[in-house]
Formats: C-alpha cells, sequence, structure tokens
C-alpha cells in the first residue's frame, strides 16, 4: 500500500517525544540544543526524532548552518486534524442519541417485564 | 448539563481512544450499550439505521450488527465477547463482514462518580492502515484548520515522560 502523508503524520505523531517536540515548536522556533534540553536526551537521538518529523513535513529546518532552527509546519496537522474531527462529529452525533435514551431511561421507573426479541 | 467533553485520541500507530462523560449512572449506560433494543436506537452509521442486532452478553458470545439504509449497502459487523464484567468493563472483538480487514479488539470501561459515568472505549486495529482508513472514511470536504484546533490535538495528547 502506497504510504499517503497522512499515514505519515500519525506515525510521527505516535512517539510522545515527537509530540512534545511539536508542542514546543508551536509556542515557537527552537534549536536542536533548545529542543534536546527538556529530555537529557543526547542531540543524536533527538535529531533522529526531527528527522522523522521533517519527513512527514511538520517541522522545517532552517538554512543557517549554525543554528538550523526548526519550525512547526501547520499543514499536515490541520490535514490529520480534519480527519479526527470529522470521525469525532460522527461520534458525537451517536452519543447525542445517547443522551437522550439516558434521559429517557432515567425517567421509567424499574419494573420487571418480558421484552419482546426484535 | 455535565455529558459531554467528548475526546478522540491516537496514543499509539494502532489506536483510537474515545472518552466521553454520561449524564447517568453507569448501569444505565452499561444496558445502552448491551441490550439491542437500547443500542439500535443510538447506534447509527451515517444514512442508515440498525436493522439487526444480536448479542450474546458473555465470554465467549457472539454478536452481530448490521445497519442499512435506503439505496445503500448494507453494513455488517461481528464479533465475540471476550471479557464481561456487569456495569463496568467489556472486551470484544470486532471485524467487518464486506471488508477483509483483520480484527479489531474494542474494550470499553465505564467509570462513575457522583452519578456522572464516564466512557472510555479503545480501539485496537489490526494495523495502522485499517486504523488510518476507518478514520478517513469519514472525511468530507471544506473542514477548517486552525492553530487554535492544533493546540487542542496536541493537547489531547499525553506529555512525554524523561
Amino acid at each position: 500500500m502506497t504510504p499517503s502523508p497522512l499515514d505519515s503524520t500519525f506515525a510521527a505523531l505516535a512517539d510522545p517525544t515527537r509530540r512534545a517536540i511539536l508542542a514546543r515548536l508551536a509556542a515557537s522556533e527552537a534549536s536542536v540544543n533548545e529542543l534536546a534540553e527538556p529530555f537529557a536526551m543526547s542531540q543524536p537521538a533527538i535529531s533522529k526524532h526531527l528527522k522523522v518529523l521533517e519527513r512527514a513535513g511538520l517541522i522545517s529546518r532552517g538554512r543557517d548552518a549554525q543554528r538550523r532552527p526548526c519550525r512547526i509546519e501547520a499543514a499536515p496537522l490541520a490535514a490529520a486534524n480534519q480527519w479526527l474531527e470529522r470521525y469525532r462529529e460522527l461520534w458525537e452525533r451517536s452519543f447525542m442519541r445517547l443522551d437522550e435514551l439516558l434521559e429517557e431511561m432515567k425517567q421509567k421507573p424499574r419494573r420487571r417485564r418480558r421484552t419482546t426479541k426484535r | 448539563m455535565p455529558a459531554g467533553n467528548l475526546t478522540i485520541t491516537t496514543p499509539t500507530d494502532r489506536e483510537v481512544v474515545v472518552r466521553r462523560d454520561f449524564d447517568a449512572p453507569r448501569q444505565l449506560v452499561y444496558d445502552a450499550f448491551t441490550k439491542p433494543a437500547l443500542l439500535k436506537r443510538w447506534l447509527e452509521a451515517p444514512g442508515r439505521k440498525m436493522e439487526v442486532c444480536e448479542i450474546d452478553l458473555k465470554p465467549g458470545g457472539a454478536y452481530r450488527f448490521v445497519w442499512r439504509g435506503p439505496g445503500r449497502k448494507d453494513v455488517g459487523m461481528q464479533g465475540v465477547y471476550r471479557e464481561v464484567v456487569p456495569h463496568e468493563r467489556f472486551v470484544r472483538s470486532e471485524s467487518w463482514e464486506d471488508w477483509d480487514a483483520g480484527e479489531s479488539i474494542i474494550t470499553c470501561v465505564l467509570e462513575e462518580r457522583s452519578g456522572l459515568t464516564t466512557l472510555t472505549e479503545t480501539v485496537l486495529f489490526p494495523s495502522r492502515e485499517v486504523r488510518d482508513a476507518v478514520l478517513k472514511a469519514g472525511l468530507e470536504h471544506g473542514t477548517r484548520d486552525s492553530f487554535d484546533k492544533l493546540a487542542q490535538l496536541l493537547g489531547s495528547m499525553e506529555p512525554a515522560s524523561v
């Protein structure tokens, strides 16, 4: 199966360190050293994560050879978010019907009776 | 009204976790999930109604659901219950009748606090591809994107532990 961009977005997001990196970059761009610091992780280890994020198009890296600042790119996350948002809407429709049913069930006094099979 | 707070997260690449609060004791929520006459009334697929609902609620018991809609193909789902703890927890396998995508495992946990019940439903898909295909299935064009939604998405995921 040809991987779609959304597949690599979800793969990139499956790791908690990478999610934390993205959360940090959502605030402002940062260098590799700045990103590595909160994790007590070696720079090569952080760089591996950054490569995954970069390949998924979730971050871009500046040209400045010294700093190579990392910047978050919103479009792939927004696309992934659209999926989840729509999926969420479908669930919510069912759950709102369940809310109504539960209200009805709370009104009914509990009594024993045969229910007919449908 | 305290019901609501629906969150959907993807903590690993094969899972989807659905959490929602309901303003009812967990016995009622449990019944709504496990009694055919009740389940049919709310568990919907777009443009379809649940016409077949058979549940044998015990470990090793089978279930089958079929949704039908005018001019649409039937959507059928079936599986076996693996664990049943009344009012608290049930685990079932799930596969689709028309789509040979393997088997998912669905774990539902109900927790009650002061008359409010929280459902945590974890769907473990057989692969990332199947998980993503299910997520994509409902997508329509034309939804908005914004950094607010981005922040929500990131905020709903667990922080990394060092």
